[in-house]
C-alpha cells in the first residue's frame, strides 16, 4: 500500500515535470520577433515616440499637403478620388507590396502611387526616393501606424515571395554575406558599434539619423548591399520588391511604426 | 516656407516654467561636401535662432556648419503674461522664417 502510494506520488511528480517541460516548449515557441525600435537607445526611442520630436513628421506634413494638391492634366488631387486619407488609406500600406493585375507582378507602395499619378492624375511620375514621393508614401503609411502588417494571402505572390526568401539566404558581394547571416543568425549582436536588428520593415519610410533624412525600405536594402560590397539593385527592381515581400511576410502581424526613427 | 514642428503648451499658470521645443526642416548643408557633380555645394545653414516673448528676447542660439539637418532646439521659460511667442530662424541665402504661437497665461 505504502509502496503504491509512493509510486503514485512519483507518477504525479513525473507528470508535473512533463507539464513543466511542455510549458517551456510553448514559451520557446512564443513570438521572439522584435522591432528595430527595441534595439535602439532610449533617446532615439523617445524621438520616435513623440510626434513633436520625430523629424519624420516634417515629411508627413509635406505628404498631407501633397495629398490635397491637384496634379497633372486631370487637375485632380489624391483627395478628389480617395477622400480623407485617414479613412481611405487606413491599413493600405500594411498590405504592400501587392500583386498588380495589369503588370502581372508585385509592386511596392511608391510604385503604386506613381502608377496612380501617371494613369489617373495624368502627371509625370515622381523620381524614386524624391522628397515628394517619400512624403506621399510616408503619409499613406502613417495611416497604418499601430495596425498589424498584413501581407496579402494572394497565391500569385507566392513565387515572388519565395524568390525573396531565397535571396535573403543567398550570399552576395565581395564580403560574401547573406542578409540571414546578420539578421537571423546574429541579430542583437554588434556590427562595429551598431546593434544588428532583426530586419523587420514596419517603420518605413524611416527618418534615419545617419542619413539626416527620410528614406524608403529600398534605400535601406541598397545601403546594406553597399555595406557587404555587392552591387545594389536599382530602385524599383523586381529583386528589391521580392525581398520586400519576404520581409513583410516575416513581420506579419507586427504593428506599423511609420514614421520610424533609426540611428 | 520650411516645415516646422513646434511644441508649446497652449495654457500655463503665471510663474510656471514651460518647455518650448522646435524643429525646422532645413538641409543644414555644411559647405564642405561635394555634390553629384564633384563641385562643393554652397553652404546653406541656419545661423541664428531666436525666440521673443511679447517682443522681449528670451532665448537665442547661434548655429554652425556641424549641426545636423532639421535642427531641434528645446529651452525653458517662465510664463508671465498672455501673449505671443515668436520663433525666428535666420540663415544663409536670406533665409528667414518666423512662427507665432499664442500662450494663454492664467492666474
Amino acid at each position: 500500500m505504502l509502496n503504491f502510494r509512493c509510486l503514485s506520488v512519483g507518477l504525479i511528480g513525473l507528470l508535473g515535470l512533463l507539464a513543466l517541460a511542455a510549458n517551456a516548449q510553448t514559451t520557446t515557441r512564443q513570438d521572439m520577433r522584435k522591432s528595430g525600435f527595441e534595439f535602439m537607445g532610449p533617446s532615439t526611442q523617445a524621438m520616435q515616440k513623440d510626434d513633436t520630436l520625430n523629424p519624420g513628421m516634417l515629411t508627413i506634413k509635406d505628404g498631407e499637403a501633397l495629398w490635397q494638391k491637384p496634379a497633372g492634366q486631370s487637375h485632380k488631387a489624391c483627395v478628389t478620388c480617395h477622400g480623407p486619407a485617414a479613412r481611405s488609406m487606413k491599413g493600405v500600406a500594411a498590405r504592400y507590396p501587392s500583386f498588380d493585375d495589369v503588370l502581372k507582378r508585385p509592386i511596392g507602395l511608391s510604385q503604386r502611387i506613381n502608377q496612380c499619378r501617371v494613369q489617373r492624375q495624368q502627371a509625370t511620375p515622381l523620381r524614386a526616393e524624391s522628397a515628394d514621393l517619400l512624403a506621399l508614401e510616408s503619409y499613406v503609411a502613417l495611416q497604418s501606424r499601430g495596425l498589424p502588417m498584413s501581407p496579402p494571402n494572394d497565391p500569385r505572390l507566392l513565387p515572388f515571395r519565395q524568390a525573396g526568401e531565397q535571396r535573403f539566404m543567398q550570399r552576395m558581394g565581395q564580403l560574401d554575406l547573406s542578409c540571414a547571416q546578420c539578421h537571423d543568425a546574429n541579430a542583437g549582436n554588434k556590427l562595429g558599434s551598431s546593434v544588428i536588428p532583426q530586419a523587420h520593415p514596419m517603420g518605413y519610410p524611416v527618418y534615419r539619423l545617419e542619413w539626416q533624412a527620410m528614406g524608403s525600405l529600398q534605400r535601406r536594402l541598397r545601403n546594406c548591399m553597399n555595406g557587404i560590397r555587392a552591387e545594389p539593385f536599382a530602385y524599383g527592381a523586381p529583386e528589391l520588391i521580392e525581398l520586400e515581400l519576404y520581409l513583410t511576410a516575416r513581420a506579419k502581424g507586427m504593428p506599423g511604426e511609420t514614421p520610424g526613427v533609426r540611428p | 516656407m520650411a516645415r516646422t514642428l513646434i511644441n508649446i503648451p497652449p495654457t500655463a499658470k503665471r510663474g510656471e516654467i514651460i518647455e518650448i521645443r522646435a524643429t525646422i526642416g532645413h538641409p543644414m548643408e555644411t559647405g564642405f561636401r561635394p555634390g553629384d557633380d564633384g563641385k562643393i555645394l554652397p553652404r546653406n545653414i541656419i545661423q541664428r535662432f531666436s525666440c521673443r516673448y511679447n517682443g522681449e528676447l528670451i532665448f537665442s542660439a547661434e548655429m554652425f556648419s556641424a549641426m545636423s539637418a532639421n535642427p531641434y532646439i528645446a529651452f525653458y521659460t517662465t510664463a508671465q503674461n498672455t501673449g505671443t511667442l515668436a520663433l525666428t530662424w535666420e540663415g544663409d541665402g536670406g533665409f528667414a522664417q518666423t512662427e507665432n504661437v499664442t500662450l494663454t497665461v492664467t492666474g
